[in-house]
């Protein structure tokens, strides 16, 4: 039997989420059947026939599908799910959004987020904001699951699966798009950025978040930010790094004015390297950081950006 | 309009959690339970809603064990007109599965007909992030999930939503499901005069057999470990000593 994995796009390029929920996808056993649905996605399914361990590529072209909205997708992947054993998707906004409700209609019960693949019906996930992991056996007969990104290798591109055209489900016309209002940015998106730097409540104003995106720039690194300072309003929702925020992984963390509440942690604690900058030597993100700098952040940030 | 909202007893969200020794769950003896944070949300925006003239009747449902009484007053005092307990457990650690919560709020909803349920985007403890985009699929309803604004104009929706790289506005045909995100709005607290009132304020007791639900779970837990940890690594004296660490050492710039 089967693996249906729904693909995480633009409409111009894969998301990097894709990459990693098939070598999760791979642990479950089967075949890898990747779904694009998009307005235009014929682009993105050839990208997506490149990974390996994909044995076939489904292209759903359709205007319904082109803003991820839940009730076309939910409809459209209900109708595929008769030749798969697994239903799965990356654990982003989307996949979130979406696979409840194909599970829900499939009588299973969703399992969302996991971090590990024990079997083809055990999964490991993070419970109470990452304090505790739990490992659940699954009795559906179809298993819906959203993939944490984070606890996943990207798979590689040297495959060259079949691309196929499979037609669009009847839209249920419930609901319709407005618009977008994603930030412009030159910098890496969060989730999928190598390297990044977070300022938290210790840095004290909006104006003084332009420091760190000083140093952001100079590293080629992502903006993030905690849950605190996005409460008192010195960095956009968005950038929240944290278990109500965004859960990342990159090559490097930098926090910067950051206590380290649990629930920061919670988001960034798979970081390979984290480095902790903060005037309080007690502040528990020392307690995960591999390089700690007891310094007050306005001496340490302008240093830091002369010496990159 | 009648607005229903689904509230959860959970662990309350300042405790420290504790994994249990023999690593069948989460140590929930003794520990302080309150109203699920975004649940919280939820009852606020269905009060606003009242108050601009836009609901008539706010009708707030638990399910889980008898204490969930408790939760349920706290949203008749910030002031939901009456609740519904759906005893579905004695034992306050059989958590009760989206899938099972979501067929009793179907039954609730073919009985009650709401126009808007209200519902916090994921319980702060198991984390699933489901019950909302579950009942509006067996409702064949739309979903407008992660709302942190919510305008609505006749029998249309407008609603904000906070999506990876920023938000998305989307238009939901009523009745609709939201789940609602942390940025909604602020949850008044309840004043004592209200935690009196609400005392009085009708609640129903029933069970999933009364709406012919069976609650067993589709996933059984085997095993609730500490997550890893992380080991302290060191401190450094400088910028400098950092940034030739970061280089040679770790090897990341």
């Amino acid at each position: 039997m089967a693996v249906l994995l729904l693909a995480e796009h633009d409409n111009t390029s894969l998301n990097d989420a894709t990459a990693k929920t098939v070598t999760a996808a791979q642990a479950m056993g089967g075949d890898i059947h990747i779904l694009c649905a998009g307005s235009d996605c014929g682009g993105v399914a050839e990208q997506a026939a490149k990974l390996d361990g994909v044995t076939k590529v489904l292209c759903a072209k359709d205007d319904a599908y082109g803003h991820d909205m839940a009730e076309p997708l939910a409809a459209l992947i209900v109708g595929l799910a008769g030749d798969y054993d697994h239903i799965v998707a990356p654990a982003t906004t989307n996949g979130k959004n979406i696979m409840p409700r194909v599970a829900a209609l499939l009588d299973a019960m969703v399992i969302s987020d996991i971090s590990a693949v024990h079997g083809p019906d055990t999964f490991e996930r993070p419970i109470y904001a990452g304090n505790a992991m739990a490992t659940v056996k699954s009795s559906d007969a179809k298993k819906v699951i959203t993939v944490r990104g984070a606890s996943f290798d990207a798979a590689g591109e040297g495959g060259s699966a079949s691309v196929e055209d499979v037609a669009a489900a009847a839209n249920p016309g419930l609901s319709e798009w407005v618009e977008d209002k994603v930030v412009e940015s030159d910098r890496p998106e969060l989730t999928s950025a190598k390297r990044i730097i977070s300022g938290g409540r210790g840095m004290g104003s909006k104006e003084n978040f332009e420091i760190i995106e000083k140093v952001a720039d100079k590293l080629g690194a992502a903006v993030g930010a905690s849950r605190a300072a996005v409460d008192s309003g010195y960095a956009p929702n968005d950038y929240q790094v944290g278990q109500t925020g965004k859960v990342v992984a990159p090559e490097l963390y930098i926090a910067v004015g950051i206590s380290g509440a649990i629930q920061h942690l919670a988001g960034m604690k798979d970081s390979k390297v984290i480095v902790a900058i903060n005037k309080d030597e007690e502040a528990p993100i020392f307690q995960v950081a591999d390089y700690g700098l007891v310094a007050d952040l306005f001496d340490a940030l302008p240093k830091l950006e002369a010496a990159l | 309009m009648k607005v229903l909202v689904p509230v959860k007893r959970v662990i309350d969200y300042n405790v420290k959690v504790r994994v249990k020794a023999d690593q069948s769950g989460v140590d929930l003896a003794n520990v302080k339970m309150s109203m699920n944070p975004f649940d919280e949300i939820a009852v606020e925006q269905a009060i606003r809603l009242k108050e601009a003239g836009q609901a008539e009747e706010i009708i707030v449902v638990s399910i889980g064990v008898t204490k969930s009484q408790e939760t349920l007053r706290n949203a008749l005092a910030m002031g939901a007109d009456r609740a519904i307990l759906v005893e579905a457990t004695d034992n306050v650690e059989n958590d009760i599965e989206p899938l099972a919560v979501a067929k009793i709020l179907k039954a609730i909803i073919d009985e009650e007909q709401p126009g808007l349920v209200l519902v916090g985007k994921q319980a702060i403890d198991n984390d699933m992030n489901a019950t909302g985009q579950m009942l509006s699929a067996l409702m064949g309803w739309p979903q407008a999930t992660f709302a942190s604004k919510v305008e609505i104009e006749g029998d249309k929706a407008k609603v904000t939503r906070e999506v990876d790289g920023g938000l998305q506005v989307i238009s939901v045909n009523m009745p609709c499901v939201m789940t609602v995100d942390l940025r909604l709005n602020e949850p008044r607290y309840a004043s004592l005069p209200n935690i009196m009132k609400a005392k009085k304020k009708p609640m129903e007791t029933k069970t999933p057999a009364d709406y012919g639900v069976d609650v067993s779970p589709r996933l059984t837990i085997e095993k609730v470990e500490e997550p890893p940890a992380r080991k302290a690594g060191v401190i450094v004296g400088s910028v400098e000593e950092l940034v030739e660490k970061l280089k040679t050492e770790a090897g990341v710039l």
